[in-house]
């Protein structure tokens, strides 16, 4: 294994295998899971406590985190897992990776399996990566000889051979990332259970990981991925199933359990988005009536969620409380890690404020464009300007909140309108 | 990556049943494996890993057998002429000793401390605790290389009996195992098992003829009581077997013949089968109850 043999996958992702199809080996076999932690209402931990009333009613509280859950996957599936926190995804994986065991249900499996669900799990600070590494090795399943081995392979691809005597702890996070990446790369396992695995680490690391994924499929390796992140589901999977309350709601296409599960995902968040979206107080000048997205052709009244490449209708409606010679209202559209992505401003009444606004008057602004933004969630912040005094007459945080779904246009905040070619240059045939 | 990736998918492995975690977890190649290997990164650790290393896991034992020595030599007069060898026997008493409780302690909370790898990986729960008695086994035998030193300084000669040593080592092994087994487990429910095992483990230390030898009060009933604890038994075999001396009354002859020796042997079963018992039912829940 090399860092060059690594990268230069990404080129070749045209070369994946076929989807497993019905019929194919099964790597996984789920039967009629059902897992329920008992939350103890009055917790005795201590054996004095037990001792001094040991008939103490031991009433407990029954969380049902799996019921009934069932499902198949075959060998060489990239399988996506997806759910809202605490829909019971965590739970399952944990199931599967013989961390939990099952109130009821049968858990069946075929060949190797990386007995880790999180990169750097079982990382010892206190030993040198040397020792850490042969100590992963033998976690998972290999002799102490085989895993002394490999090790060497292992540093390499880190690239951490001068650091391979020095102990965890007087490493940086980013080594210690390469360190734990290098040893899941390096395990000859069957099956690989991932949990949110591409939410650490930088850009960089992130994109490594990526091709890693894209190698590992390529190898036709059984992979099951944990996560709430759509795009990566989209992009890696060929199947995914979406749990919610323990149960399973869709097992399928990735792009329809991603829109199913973004759906889901809103009608939660609605309640929220109608808390935020306060009227902007009683002491501004302005006040905030209604704050909508409408559905494309601007008929279907309120939505919560637009489709990649449709039109998005932006409504609100406000009211003046005193009279103003002029007034600029502006959107704010951002991500959901808080990321301005784009303004749309507009004068009231015209460039040119050409009808001044009176108290108790009434303005409607309305906004579209089409949806060049990525799959997730976002925000519009909406205020509103003195256009000539100065001064702000209104601003709402988060007064619409919406979720973009559908193909995935590909990574990146947008998807831009563009032209790229790429052309054999000089003539002639080789 | 080594896998090819235009290769065909390797012939359709069969299916087999997942069982969930358990106290062994894997194997036993790998079971052992990683208890080895756990136990010895340990003891380098704390070995090489400073300057001082070993000789803090040697300071103790000796400090207090210094200690011990003045006091029940030159205050209490227990450690007189009638007892051939005293010190060697205190010594002996204290570093055996040393093994059981500080490899007891360890274990207690050895399944909380490790608590990344028991809710992250599927590392077999056994290991952890039974780790910390291999290792204090590591260090137990460099301290015994000294303590053979003192043996052979103070004229003990060497008996074919020395050869019977590794059985009491063994029975002492299992004890502590088992006992690392149950409170470590108990400690993952019970958060005041740590102080009361240090309670029970003082205790232990003065029901233990370590400071004073089994025959020096001169009484039956009280060598008898003495031989219910089965640590007294094997420490007192053991000064049969290693010092060799002549008046030294055997287990069986402080116990008062073998029937004196069933309450010790049952204790010893019971916390065994105890051990073994805890660790299995909680096992599996390790992970859920942290």
């Amino acid at each position: 294994m090399s860092v060059d043999n690594v990268t230069s996958t990404f080129p070749a992702a045209d070369r994946q295998r076929p989807a497993p199809q019905e019929g194919d080996p099964l790597a996984i076999q789920v039967e009629d899971l059902h897992k329920a932690f008992r939350i103890p209402t009055h917790r005795v931990d201590s054996l004095k406590e037990r001792m001094v009333r040991p008939f103490a009613a031991r009433d407990y509280k029954e969380l049902r985190a799996l019921d009934g859950v069932s499902f198949e996957i075959r060998q060489g599936e990239f399988f996506g897992i997806v759910g809202r926190n605490g829909s019971g995804k965590s739970t399952l994986l944990k199931l599967l990776a013989s961390i939990y065991r099952a109130d009821r249900g049968t858990i069946r499996m075929a060949g190797r399996l990386a007995p880790f669900i999180e990169l750097g799990v079982g990382f010892n600070v206190e030993l040198t990566a040397r020792e850490n590494a042969v100590l992963n090795g033998v976690m998972m399943g290999l002799t102490p000889a085989e895993s002394r081995r490999r090790l060497d392979a292992v540093i390499e691809f880190a690239e951490l051979e001068e650091f391979i005597d020095l102990k965890l702890k007087n490493y940086s996070s980013g080594m210690l990332v390469r360190l734990a990446f290098s040893l899941m790369l390096e395990v000859d396992a069957d099956i690989l259970l991932i949990d949110e695995v591409l939410a650490v680490g930088d850009a960089a690391f992130q994109q490594k990981c990526a091709d890693a994924f894209r190698e590992m499929k390529a190898a036709g390796k059984t992979i099951v991925l944990v996560t709430h992140e759509m795009t990566s589901v989209e992009e890696y999977c060929h199947r995914a199933m979406l749990i919610n309350d323990g149960e399973i709601q869709q097992i399928g296409d990735p792009g329809e359990v991603g829109r199913h599960y973004l759906q889901l995902n809103f009608e939660r968040g609605g309640d929220a988005a109608t808390q935020h979206a306060g009227d902007g107080g009683e002491d501004l000048p302005v006040r905030m009536i209604d704050a909508r997205l409408e559905g494309a052709s601007g008929s279907e009244g309120r939505v919560g969620t637009v489709e990649h490449g449709e039109e998005v209708h932006l409504a609100v409606e406000l009211e003046a409380r005193e009279d103003f010679k002029g007034l600029d209202v502006g959107f704010l559209l951002a991500n959901a890690d808080g990321v301005g992505v784009a303004t749309l401003t507009a004068a009231v009444g015209g460039d040119g404020y050409d009808r001044p606004v009176a108290a108790g008057q009434r303005i409607v602004v309305r906004s579209k464009f089409e949806n060049p933004l990525g799959l997730g969630h976002y925000f519009v912040h909406c205020g509103v300007n003195r256009a000539f005094e100065g001064g702000i007459a209104l601003y709402v945080h988060n007064a619409i909140e919406f979720i973009v779904y559908g193909a995935s246009p590909g990574r990146g905040l947008v998807a831009l309108e563009n032209t790229t070619t790429a052309e054999i240059e000089g003539g002639g045939s080789a | 990556m080594s896998a090819n990736p235009a290769s065909e998918p390797a012939a359709a492995l069969p299916l087999r049943d997942v069982h969930g975690p358990s106290a062994l977890g894997g194997g036993s190649r790998r079971f052992f494996d990683l208890l080895w290997l756990t136990s010895v990164t340990e003891f380098k650790r704390v070995y090489f890993g400073t300057v001082l290393g070993y000789l803090w896991s040697l300071i103790r034992p000796l400090m207090l057998f210094g200690v011990l020595l003045f006091v029940f030599t030159q205050i209490f007069r227990v450690g007189t002429e009638d007892v051939a060898y005293y010190p060697v026997l205190l010594l002996m008493g204290i570093v055996l000793f040393t093994f059981f409780q500080e490899s007891t302690t360890n274990a207690v909370t050895s399944v909380v401390a490790q608590e990344g790898v028991v809710r992250k990986t599927q590392f077999p729960r056994l290991v952890i605790p039974l780790s910390t008695v291999v290792t204090g086994l590591l260090n137990l035998v460099v301290n015994l290389v000294i303590v053979f030193a003192f043996v052979l300084a103070f004229g003990v000669e060497p008996a074919w009996t020395w050869l019977l040593f590794p059985v009491a080592l063994l029975f002492l092994f299992v004890l502590t195992a088992a006992v690392s087994m149950a409170i470590s487990a108990l400690y993952v429910r019970f958060r005041d098992v740590q102080i009361i095992w240090m309670v029970v483990a003082q205790v232990l230390f003065y029901g233990t003829p370590i400071l004073y030898p089994v025959d020096f009060k001169e009484s039956e009933t009280f060598e008898q009581l003495l031989m219910i604890n089965p640590l007294a038994v094997i420490l007192e075999q053991v000064r049969v077997w290693v010092l060799t001396e002549p008046d030294a009354p055997t287990a069986v002859e402080a116990a008062g013949g073998w029937l004196g020796l069933l309450p010790a042997a049952a204790i010893f079963v019971a916390v065994c089968v105890l051990g073994v018992w805890v660790f299995r039912r909680e096992a599996p829940r390790i992970a859920e109850n942290l």
